[in-house]
């Protein structure tokens, strides 16, 4: 299929079309429990998922638009949502007047940086983070002069790196993976994130239907043994289902769906307890009805990096 | 020079560098003349208040800044020829009573009836942590011109994008949280005034 002159795999717009039919499903769904449900303390959760589902459009939108362009496309998408997390991160953290100019590192050089190397297609993209800005940045904010939490202060900007741009990388950096005759194109990026979403998405369906019994009340209220059990299954049922769109066969696309999953899950946890320790609900408010982009982005953060690995190791040339 | 289209595009890169989330506490306002007045923590503060005013009522609006800085080259550019800034003398230790009144004339002349203000009254930029004792200027203005609502604006968060003697910007969240306006008591003392005028500043910080 040609669209605005680029060439994209069926198999991609297959997936895109059932993503498709999945949120006329949702938004139909939607609009039946705004009309029928009636109870007063039902509104605030139905109007949020209604708001949530309307945002998911345009995520989508968005989302589908960047990987017809091709590479360049998600790497300018994903090199954003790093700058924008990193900005809600930082601006969660305390930190202090002297970390200004490690600050300016991190957000202006190492976030472009990262991104400039993926388009390179330089496989190196892998330590730049982990090791130079992980020490340059150290000598910076001893220059800096400020002794005060030092350790804690830098532990707080690097963390900021490697959760917001240096995990979140890992996503685009899917399309430098060379895979004997497997093209190198969206496809694997698109399956991570649909079953990624999806598990996040489930998650929450499941919790919400049936939960009960919290799984870690004090970092995250919304999590529930039921939720977990049921997101988790049927997010692995999802990608194993996909496994026409990955060189996997259907038993590894099943293994590493699960794996995606409980990753994601992972995330999510991680992040709310940085979230609980500021003492905030949310990231942000930009994403409207989910929060900030890091509350929609958790669970990538713990799945891409791993999920890259794996299919290095066990699928690509180099 | 009437660079006043200029605003808005100023007013979104500063909206967009300072990713301003805007709160009123008590509804959207509609007071016909208002004094916001703010705590001082950067020199975007002026900017970005301005950005997170209505469009109708930042149309009206006017920065009050201090002549010693913006009265210089690009700086006059950008506050008088863009923003219609009022520049006025600070005071620098004891002024004279004249010159203190003399500027608070030219602010009520160039006030009218029709302008809004955004002012400063701590008179020079903090770090950010404490909202400093107000000037006395805050009261002046509000004897000669009683009726304005006095609407407390607290600014979280721009000191960290660009804070004190620091040209280049990082990228925070910012916030602006908009308290209820109030207005001068008759016969209200200028002590008594000015406090109750930094505690409901005072009461829109976080925590």
């Amino acid at each position: 299929m040609m669209l605005f002159g680029h060439r994209v795999a069926p198999q991609l717009s297959d997936a895109f079309g059932g993503i498709l039919a999945v949120l006329a499903l949702a938004t139909l769904i939607g609009l039946a429990l705004k009309i029928v449900v009636r109870a007063e303390s039902a509104r605030t959760t139905i109007d949020n998922l209604n708001a949530r589902i309307r945002t998911w459009w345009v995520l989508c939108l968005v989302f589908a638009l960047t990987l017809v362009v091709g590479q360049v496309g998600s790497l300018v998408l994903f090199g954003l949502i790093s700058f924008l997390a990193l900005r809600e991160y930082i601006t969660l953290v305390a930190t202090r007047r002297a970390d200004h100019h490690t600050l300016f590192w991190a957000f202006f050089i190492f976030t472009p940086l990262q991104y400039y190397l993926l388009s390179l297609g330089w496989s190196g993209f892998v330590i730049v983070i982990p090791v130079y800005a992980f020490l340059f940045l150290l000598a910076v904010m001893a220059l800096a002069g400020d002794t005060q939490s030092f350790l804690e202060r830098a532990a707080k900007i690097q963390w900021g790196l490697m959760i917001c741009v240096y995990c979140l990388s890992y996503a685009p950096a899917l399309y430098m993976l060379d895979i004997p005759g497997y093209g190198p194109d969206a496809k694997l990026l698109l399956y991570l994130v649909i079953v990624d979403q999806a598990s996040d998405v489930l998650q929450y369906v499941w919790g919400k239907l049936l939960g009960r019994h919290k799984i870690a009340a004090t970092v995250s209220p919304n999590k529930t043994w039921e939720g977990f059990i049921g997101g988790i299954l049927s997010a692995t049922a999802i990608g194993t289902a996909l496994w026409w769109m990955t060189p996997f066969t259907p038993l590894v696309s099943a293994a590493i769906s699960l794996l995606i999953a409980l990753l994601g899950f992972a995330g999510g946890l991680v992040l709310s307890a940085i979230k609980r320790d500021r003492g905030v609900k949310d990231y942000g408010t930009i994403v409207a009805g989910h929060g900030g982009i890091l509350d929609r982005m958790d669970s990538l953060i713990f799945a891409a990096p791993v999920f890259f690995h794996v299919v290095r190791f066990f699928y690509a040339l180099k | 020079m009437n660079l006043a289209p200029l605003a808005g595009v100023v007013a979104g890169g500063a909206r967009l560098i300072s990713g301003v989330q805007v709160s009123w506490r008590d509804g959207r306002p509609l007071w016909p003349q208002s004094v916001f007045f703010a705590n001082h923590t950067s020199h975007l503060d002026f900017v970005v208040l301005w950005s997170s005013l209505p469009k109708r009522i930042r149309a009206k609006t006017r920065p009050v800044a201090a002549q010693d800085y913006w009265d210089r080259g690009l700086r006059r550019a950008l506050a008088v020829d863009v923003f219609k800034a009022i520049l006025v003398p600070r005071g620098h230790g004891e002024k004279s009573e004249t010159n203190a009144r003399d500027t608070i004339d030219r602010i009520v002349a160039e006030m009218g009836e029709r302008y809004s203000l955004i002012i400063f009254p701590e008179g020079t930029r903090g770090t950010g942590e404490a909202v400093a004792p107000f000037k006395s200027g805050l009261y002046y203005l509000c004897l000669r011109k009683p009726g304005v609502a006095l609407v407390p604006a607290y600014i979280e968060n721009l000191n960290r994008i660009l804070p004190k003697g620091e040209f280049l910007p990082v990228p925070f969240i910012s916030r602006i949280t908009f308290g209820p306006a109030s207005r001068i008591e008759p016969s209200e003392s200028k002590q008594h005034f000015l406090a109750r005028m930094r505690d409901a500043l005072c009461a829109l910080q976080p925590r």
